[in-house]
């Protein structure tokens, strides 16, 4: 690892400085003011993720800390360089896998790769030997002579972010890095992030998919209508919703209203009801009053199907932080 | 999967950050190697400049000036200065392709220089214009084009030629940037290139259009880049005529490339 402390002492003027750091950040484009005020520290090595539903502001935070977008208020260091003054530092230490595929269609695979370590620098014979190595680090060998606009949207995304590392960056951002992908080629996208981080790359993340930030964020900032609502280690975010959620089916869907009530009124918590099902959910604060309620029911003669406590899913978190009524859009915007 | 062999993903040296000229050259090496892999673009480039001759000196050509082979003779030189403004239509509907598919976002997160990607799109277009304009050349000569100033001649005409293309590209680089939908462009272009074109003297002498006409022809940038055209190759052309014809391209170079640029860190 001697290696990568010089290369990022190339890069940084500091080797203590976080990785990001953004101090009121805002964007507004026209009437709409798509990034609010939004403060990050992202610490070095880590996957930090950005939860948040469609247009809460994600993808304008992340082009801003790219220098791509240009802040109208705030400011922000990337690797300790500033995004206002030094964007050609921010630039040399940062690489960036946007949506939409930043890949040239009509070239092959390694053609792409070695156009980009050309781009930096590396000369001929280097810049095919990285290619490769990029190549066969992101199981694409066997394509690399295939023509992009041939490959899968799996392979896309692999090459898409091989591409970011020709250069290993201080910060990786990747913008909805499994959107649109199979749940296969998510795994094996994921699996290959979490490979980046071991090897000491910072990377920051945005996602809609709260099982994807779950999965790979050691840190988590929920953002909505451009304004960071919550942010921690996905335990912090469940805790704070409490020790769990008291899921229970109900024989007879008629007894629906009288077993919301009397959860109500053992748990002190709101009831999240889903008719089609005759199920019910609802936050309990310890194992303990979600057994007494339990009790209740069965007292009460309500007859159950069943029951499960669940710690609550980052779904719940999200819920409970944004009050939205119904599941995050599913469409790619 | 297997693994990902971490070895590959190790943090390697740098190498030292390469000049504007390496990034350009770059960007002008992917021009080339997408002309490798889309032949089929030549089709386009070409297919539209041949019609145009065929058609007009066969059907219009013993009409407008006595026979077919006179026809050709003045015609020649004037379409391929069409052809190269063509061209740049289709270098603009490029590059708004390439900005909707957020290459370009890759491109500006890099380190290089800014203008690199459009030496680029430049060092493609010439490119493009060289291919396309050699093929039209050489149907002209089997149909029995002679330029009278020889090989000297015609290369005079080419370099000419590939000044008003790079002239004229920036126009559609612009367009390109600030359109985001490539057959907007396309449409756009021709719109803003047919009459152009036409109201020019690569097709007919403008001594028999109306007054008001003509006296736009006369002045048609389009008009002075044909004829020095036709001066270089039939070895009659005056530096006037030549430097007539390069007012243009000069003039689109100086007000457009910042304009590019600016438009592209623009955000």
């Amino acid at each position: 690892m001697d290696t990568r402390s010089t290369i990022l002492s190339d890069t940084t003027p500091d080797r203590e400085v976080a990785a990001i750091r953004a101090r009121g950040l805002v964007k507004r484009f026209g009437g709409l003011t798509a990034v609010d005020g939004i403060d990050l520290d992202v610490p070095r090595g880590m996957i930090f993720a950005i939860l948040g539903p469609n247009g809460a502001g994600k993808t304008t935070l992340m082009r801003m800390l790219a220098t791509l977008t240009r802040p109208d208020a705030g400011t922000a260091t990337v690797m300790g360089h500033d995004i206002l003054t030094a964007p050609a530092a921010v630039r040399g230490a940062i690489a960036m896998t946007g949506q939409f595929a930043s890949l040239d269609e009509d070239l092959t695979g390694r053609e792409n790769l070695v156009f980009l370590a050309r781009l930096w620098g590396f000369g001929g014979r280097a810049a095919g030997r990285r290619a490769d190595d990029l190549l066969a680090a992101f199981e694409l060998t066997e394509a690399r002579h295939r023509q992009v606009k041939d490959y899968s949207g799996g392979m896309r995304r692999r090459l898409d972010i091989a591409a970011s590392l020709v250069v290993t960056p201080g910060v990786l951002f990747l913008d909805e890095p499994t959107t649109g992908l199979d749940p296969t080629a998510r795994q094996r996208v994921w699996r290959m992030i979490r490979h980046l981080a071991q090897s000491g790359v910072t990377v920051l993340l945005t996602t809609q998919y709260l099982e994807e930030a779950d999965q790979l964020a050691r840190r988590i900032a929920v953002i909505d209508h451009g304004r960071k609502i919550a942010e921690g280690t996905s335990r912090e975010l469940k805790a704070a919703t409490g020790s769990g959620f008291l899921q229970v089916a109900l024989a007879d869907p008629g007894a629906l209203d009288r077993a919301a009530a009397l959860l109500e009124e053992h748990l002190a918590a709101p009831v999240q009801r889903s008719p089609e099902g005759a199920r019910l959910s609802v936050m309990a604060r310890t194992p303990e009053a979600a057994s007494a309620a339990l009790s209740a029911l069965v007292a009460a003669g309500i007859a159950l199907e069943d029951f499960a406590m669940g710690a609550p899913s980052l779904e719940d978190v999200f819920f409970a932080l944004t009050g939205a009524a119904g599941p995050p859009p599913e469409e790619v915007a | 999967m297997t693994d990902l062999t971490p070895a590959n993903l190790q943090p390697m040296p740098r190498p030292p950050r390469p000049s504007a000229l390496s990034n350009a050259l770059t960007f002008g090496w992917r021009a080339v190697l997408k002309f490798r892999h889309v032949p089929e673009q030549l089709f386009d480039l070409v297919m539209t400049p041949l019609m145009f001759t065929l058609l007009f000196t066969f059907v219009f050509g013993g009409a407008l000036a006595g026979s077919t082979r006179d026809y050709l003779q003045f015609f020649l030189p004037g379409i391929l200065v069409q052809t190269v403004a063509f061209n740049a239509v289709y270098s603009g509907m490029g590059l708004s392709t390439d900005l909707g598919k957020g290459l370009f976002d890759r491109f500006r997160s890099l380190p290089i220089w800014p203008l690199a990607p459009f030496a680029g799109l430049v060092v493609g277009d010439l490119l493009r214009h060289l291919i396309a304009g050699g093929i039209i050349l050489g149907i002209g000569l089997v149909l029995g084009y002679r330029p009278d100033a020889g090989l000297p001649g015609v290369v005079a005409a080419f370099l000419l030629l590939l000044a008003i293309g790079f002239g004229i590209g920036w126009v559609f680089i612009v367009l390109g940037l600030l359109i985001r939908t490539p057959t907007t462009v396309m449409t756009l272009g021709f719109t803003v290139l047919f009459p152009v074109v036409f109201a020019s003297n690569i097709m007919v002498q403008p001594d028999t259009m109306p007054d008001w006409l003509r006296a736009f022809v006369e002045v048609n940038p389009i008009s002075l880049m044909t004829t020095a055209m036709r001066g270089l190759m039939a070895g009659t052309a005056t530096l006037p005529q030549v430097g007539l014809a390069l007012l243009a391209p000069v003039l689109l170079t100086g007000v457009l490339a910042p304009v590019t640029l600016w438009l592209y860190r623009r955000t």
